[in-house]
């Protein structure tokens, strides 16, 4: 067993953990934290991305210890007193989501991108979220959406902008 | 209490975003795998590595000591030898159905077979434990070439069956009294030079439906009634199938298919793991969940496609098609799923899509080989025929040296020719293919782009541009069941709804389909918000679990809407009768001189009415209502389609292809689909968005290859390679809408058009792009290699043969051989 | 899936882990960003006994100036890598080359170290590393040594780090205002390299003076294009000198064949990208 300390969505955590779970499992099994999903064992389909220290991570290709010390935004933690981020608004709007299983990782891969790229292009969306699968879509609308958030969080863009983005993307 | 609504405006055709959104975009969700119930076992299952081989032994005498483990099980320990899966159509009277077990009893059909099962208290222990059953294995020869197994003396995948062909089934219009003999037609083209005769071999490559969340099942045997969670298309055709291979009784059963992350028909099926879980839970007496991991997916959850399409066409010289000769051979796998034989029949009625063809035959032979199974696959048989049809034209057109869109017009059915009855005996009710095809070509700008083929030609420019088109037509709303009965598939067509009125003036309603990501709940609140004349957030849509929505057929094949929104509607017609009735009582007005407009019922030529929500209250109540009605609003309803729908579309792509190195890269992409009645404008652009991408990747991306020894290749999404946003462009997509006459809301299906019209857009314009190099064929997915080799060739020149089944070591994980990992891994 | 046990060791200094890998013997495994390692051990194609991670030891993180070198610390992700401005002023090619690794989430947690060591032939960093005569430094029990990039590249997989060793740093020279473009093919975006060339390039007056050209999955290692390096130099960076200096892209190299190109195919598309890359780096 290892101890990891962690805060997630703003909650301190400190737990014993088998050296060998992965963060997601450790954030879905021991948390609860069931909105974060697990969709491949190889990194490609994006589905369990979080943030770790403001970066976004495939959580399944994390060990939880290697989050000691760490913290950790899932899509749970990204709605603030009942608000939704403007990105998970931007998804509802622009129909950027069917099954929603890629869902929460595809809105943590977003808003990490826009952290990095506040204004990006249609190709830049694509390139930027490329490590996120999503199987219902065709992506149209994902992009339609990230743009569309992009907008609603330029600074100045609108005045009801409660939480700003989570994650800055971290350079 | 729910005010009265002031409903000016129509839902139906309103661009609502989606109820099931604010769930789903805050991890407020309830996949299988997060439901866990106190005291949850899991199970992980010991699969075969080979093909095709004897089981002499299992030793699981370290697994069962193993910490946490419960129990490691074979069939026999299960008392399960004797149940096999069912498959739900027959599509001959003599086809051949092997057993399909749970798990594999004394021989191997397909790698990734179960062999036995592992129970433990954690899933990783489950795995620890799964790794140490010892499995020996006497290999028998693998059976891969759908051809070969076809073929006399072939090496059988059930010897005592005798053959590896499960059934032939054949359409012959002139037997059936639809059209005239394709025989005769082929042999007077043969005969007279004002005719011609194109034959041409297509391949559907075996494709993976690549739903995003994984296959997972918890079955809680506490209580009076066991509970199965399952990610699963087919919640009510779960239970009636739990109940026909466990003998468990109906009525004992409650199967939920809770949020369901995408199915595409992978999820429509009946799984060995699902009655494991079953059979397990029962044993221990424990709640049991098991989750597949991804690599178990695509090895053992079932494929689709994979047919050898011979096709022939006969034509006069002026472009006027006289017969189409089909000649299938479909690939099962080792054993029938739930519905796979029907898929290739299920495209047999449309090889003949939009066209006046006034001959046709076709015959297809399932096949078995050690493959995983083969079942329905978005689009299901008709992508296949589609794809045939559309490309042949293509070919046709191109050996008649015809523009393709022209010689397709010359032999479309018309608009004014509807309704019009096929030489399938099918009779499409609307449709305008001059309309969608106009529209497209305009958004495409048709002419400009073959302006600028041509100047790419003339200057030899590496880059070349092909134009792909595809017209097609489908058939949806699975189905009338009386046609289902002819085809001798194992149920009905029909769709159940119920709605309640509640005291509080809100609406339940509950259908049977069982939507999984396709917008139910938001599009049939617009159909009951028009019906009823309530608010568009008063109506709750309640699906899934067999408590609450006891009665369906679930959703596949385009049929949730065109059915399932019927029943909705045919119940809510119910409500509004019960409605009207009770308010002519309580208006003390004659029942004639009630108007139901907007959620109110009025005395004709008085300000005197009641709102449905005072009245669903007054129902409540009790208090005052006539003496020959029941004190309920509440409704069923079944509905039963008389026809299935056809939805029909344009589709034109531009495809640059790089003759240097083969890469094909798709510039443009239009679309004018005609659905009928659009209910919600953004959920269909969805679908057809959807749709498109899935059906371009079979196209250019995505084929599930074994290796000689009958080992999947591609066995993680490293090597199965899904596209990504930065691998598709945006589509234009455009509306061209003509109500069915088939059902009252006038609408059509949406959920498959996009995958059936796509495929042969995309490689019609691969081939387009360097016919003039030559280039006649170039087999899915149309790789970079592939296209660079078709140059080669068409220019005369020789290249090597390509491993298809093998990997160099470089290129990420399936590179790394399994008993040897090598290097220094970081 | 999740991985088989294991133990985990988490030490602050080179040294530290030195003396893990030395107790953890064959079977320890070194955790660097971990994005190949965690999907092999998920996927339990391997199953070492210890994981050392070196995620603790500050000393190995980090771009900096040493003397005429640009030094990197081999457990510098992707990320910082890419974004780094004396990486984007002197090495340039690496920083291209790194943007086309997987995706941005890899590219946070992977790192250059933990690519090299890893040295899959379709990896994207080893060619412009041995384009650009990278050093590498590892340490071991005996304290640390310098190898080329030329020496470091031993086979698939396999590199001159040795049992009990860790690769602390990866040196490059400056290339101080020379052009570069890493020309990656692909069959999707998520996909490894099929072939991809990286190419620096010093142009003087419209005259190609000094070249370097890297081939990945080429052979089973990272392959020097020296021909097309000698033919280049000297010439007009035009399309016709270049193509021409092009068609030596596959001399001394050993294509693998797969299903997604067999070695005709990938010796084709080496010389084309080779064109492709140089034009590219001369733009």
């Amino acid at each position: 067993m290892a101890e990891v300390r962690v805060t997630v969505d703003g909650v301190n955590y400190a737990d014993d953990v088998e050296p060998r779970t992965l963060l997601v499992q450790y954030l879905r099994e021991r948390l609860g934290k069931t909105g974060t999903l697990v969709g491949c064992d190889t990194s490609n389909c994006g589905a369990c991305t979080v943030h770790l220290n403001g970066q976004s991570v495939k959580s399944c290709s994390v060990l939880a210890v290697q989050a000691d010390g760490g913290e950790v935004t899932t899509i749970e933690g990204l709605a603030r007193d009942g608000k939704l981020h403007p990105m998970q608004e931007a998804f509802n709007e622009c129909h950027g989501l069917q099954c929603g299983y890629c869902t929460p990782g595809m809105i943590m891969a977003a808003i990490d991108l826009l952290g990095d790229n506040p204004d990006p292009d249609e190709q830049e969306v694509r390139e930027g979220i490329e490590g996120n699968l999503c199987r219902c879509t065709g992506y149209q609308n994902i992009v339609r959406a990230v743009q569309s958030a992009a907008q609603k969080m330029r600074p100045g863009a609108a005045a009801e902008q409660a939480p700003a983005p989570v994650a800055g993307g971290g350079n | 209490m729910t005010t009265t609504a002031d409903p000016t405006t129509h839902e139906i055709g309103n661009a609502r975003t989606r109820k099931e959104d604010a769930r789903l975009i805050t991890g407020r969700t309830r996949y299988t795998d997060s439901i866990t119930p106190s005291g949850t076992l899991y199970l992980a299952v010991v699969r075969s590595p080979l093909a095709h081989a004897t089981i002499t032994n299992i030793n699981a005498e370290a697994a069962r000591s193993a910490p946490g483990v419960f129990g490691v099980y074979t069939a026999a320990d299960l008392g399960a030898e004797g149940i096999g899966l069912p498959c739900a159509w027959p599509v001959t009277p003599d086809q051949k159905a092997p057993q399909r077990p749970l798990l594999a009893v004394n021989t191997v059909h397909f790698a990734g077979e179960g062999v036995a099962v592992v129970v433990a208290r954690t899933a990783a222990e489950a795995k620890d434990a799964a790794d140490l059953v010892e499995v020996d294995y006497d290999p028998l020869d693998p059976v891969l070439d759908m051809e070969a197994a076809a073929a006399d003396g072939a090496n059988l995948v059930h010897p005592d069956l005798g053959t590896n062909v499960s059934a032939t089934w054949v359409f012959d219009s002139a037997e059936a009294g639809t059209g005239n003999s394709v025989a005769d037609a082929i042999a007077a083209a043969e005969a007279d030079p004002d005719q011609i005769v194109v034959r041409r071999r297509f391949r559907q490559q075996r494709l993976i439906p690549a739903f995003m969340e994984p296959r997972s099942v918890v079955v809680d045997p506490t209580g009076e009634q066991i509970t199965m969670w399952s990610s699963t298309q087919v919640p009510h055709i779960l239970r009636t199938m739990t109940t026909v291979t466990t003998g468990i009784p109906e009525s004992k059963l409650r199967v939920i298919a809770p949020d369901v992350g995408g199915g595409f028909g992978g999820k429509i099926g009946v799984v060995p793991e699902e009655m494991l879980c079953v059979l397990v839970a029962q044993k221990l007496g424990k709640p049991v969940k098991w989750t597949e991991t991804r690599s178990e997916s695509l090895l053992a959850a079932h494929h689709g496609r994979d047919q050898i399409q011979d096709i022939t066409i006969t034509a006069k010289k002026d472009g006027t098609v006289t017969g189409l000769d089909v000649s299938l051979l479909a690939d099962m796998g080792a054993y029938l799923g739930l519905v796979g034989p029907g898929v290739p029949i299920l495209g047999a009625f449309m090889f003949n899509s939009i066209y006046k063809i006034p001959a046709y035959r076709f015959t297809c032979r399932n096949v078995f080989t050690t493959k995983t199974i083969t079942d329905a696959y978005r689009g299901a048989g008709r992508p296949e025929a589609t794809f045939a049809i559309e490309r042949i034209m293509d070919e046709l057109a191109n050996e008649l040296g015809r523009d393709p869109l022209e010689l397709r017009e010359q032999n479309w059915i018309s608009h004014e020719e509807f309704p019009f009855t096929t030489v399938c005996g099918l009779t499409y009710d609307t449709g305008n293919y001059e309309a969608a095809t106009a529209k497209a070509t305009e958004l495409f700008d048709y002419a400009g782009l073959r302006r600028e083929q041509e100047e790419r030609r003339r200057n030899n420019d590496p880059v070349q541009l092909g134009i792909g088109i595809s017209t097609f037509t489908e058939m949806c709303g699975l189905a009338p069941s009386r046609v289902l009965g002819s085809l001798s598939y194992g149920a009905g067509g029909w769709e159940a709804a119920s709605i309640r009125m509640l005291a509080t003036g809100k609406v339940e309603v509950i259908t049977g389909a069982s939507g999984h990501g396709q917008g139910h709940e938001t599009a049939f609140s617009q159909i009951v918000a028009d019906q009823l004349g309530v608010p568009f957030e008063d109506v709750e849509v309640l699906h899934g679990d067999t408590q609450i929505s006891p009665k369906g057929l679930d959703t596949y094949g385009s049929r949730s809407l065109v059915v399932g929104g019927i029943a909705i509607v045919k119940a809510a017609e119910k409500v509004v009768a019960k409605a009207k009735k009770l308010a002519a009582h309580l208006l003390e007005a004659n029942e004639d001189d009630i108007e139901f407009s907007n959620g109110f019922f009025s005395v004709k030529g008085t300000d005197k009415g009641k709102a449905i929500q005072e009245l669903a209250f007054a129902a409540f109540m009790a208090h005052d209502y006539p003496e020959d009605m029941e004190p309920s609003l509440d409704s069923d309803a079944v509905f039963d389609p008389e026809n299935f729908s056809f939805p029909h579309g344009t589709h034109l792509a531009a495809i640059e292809v790089d003759t240097e190195t083969g890469r094909v890269k798709l510039r443009h992409y239009v679309c004018v689909d005609d659905v009928g009645t659009v209910v919600n404008p953004l959920i269909v652009e969805g679908q057809v968005h959807g749709g498109l991408a899935q059906g371009i990747a079979q196209a250019l991306f995505e084929e599930a290859n074994y290796d000689e020894s009958g080992t999947l290749v591609n066995g993680t999404f490293v090597d199965y390679t899904l596209p990504s946003a930065a691998d598709l462009p945006s589509f234009t997509t455009g509306v061209s809408s003509n109500p069915a006459t088939s059902n009252p809301l006038g609408v059509k299906g949406v959920g498959e058009a996009g995958t059936i019209a796509s495929t042969p857009a995309i490689v019609n314009g691969v081939i387009d792009a360097l016919r003039h190099l030559g280039v006649n064929e170039v087999e899915m997915p149309t790789t970079p290699q592939r296209v660079w080799r078709a140059i080669q060739e068409a220019q005369g020149r020789s290249t090597q043969e390509t491993p298809v089944d093998t990997h160099s070591p470089g290129a990420g994980l399936g590179s790394i051989d399994p008993n040897n990992p090598q290097g220094e891994v970081q | 899936m999740i991985p088989a046990k294991f133990d985990y060791v988490r030490p602050s200094s080179v040294e530290d882990a030195v003396e893990a890998l030395r107790q953890g013997g064959e079977d320890a495994k070194i955790l660097a960003g971990g994005q190949s390692l965690l999907p092999v051990l998920r996927l339990r194609l391997a199953a070492p006994s210890v994981i050392i991670d070196l995620g603790g030891i500050p000393e190995l993180r980090g771009v900096r100036e040493d003397g005429d070198r640009i030094a990197i610390g081999a457990m510098t992700p992707h990320h910082d890598v890419m974004r780094d401005d004396l990486v984007k002023q002197h090495v340039a090619l690496l920083g291209q080359a790194t943007e086309t690794v997987a995706d941005p989430q890899v590219r946070h947690r992977g790192t250059l170290g933990g690519a090299l060591a890893h040295a899959d032939p379709a990896g994207d960093l080893g060619a412009p590393a041995l384009a650009l005569d990278a050093e590498f430094v590892i340490a071991g029990s005996s304290g640390r040594r310098t190898v080329s990039a030329a020496e470091f590249f031993v086979d698939y997989f396999t590199t001159a780090i040795g049992e009990g060793e860790i690769l602390t740093e990866i040196r490059f020279p400056r290339y101080t205002g020379w052009k570069s473009h890493y020309e990656k093919f692909n069959r999707t975006a998520q996909a490894w390299s099929m072939v991809a060339v990286a190419a620096a390039l010093k142009v003087d007056g419209g005259t190609i003076s000094e070249a370097r050209v890297g081939l990945t999955n080429m052979g089973t290692t990272p392959i020097r294009a020296t021909g097309v390096e000698q033919a280049l130099v000297g010439q007009p960076a035009t399309a016709d000198a270049v193509r021409a200096a092009a068609e030596r892209a596959t001399e001394g190299t050993a294509a693998p064949s797969d299903a997604d190109a067999a070695a005709d195919y990938r010796e084709h598309l080496a010389r084309v990208l080779t064109g492709r890359a140089v034009l590219a780096a001369a733009g």
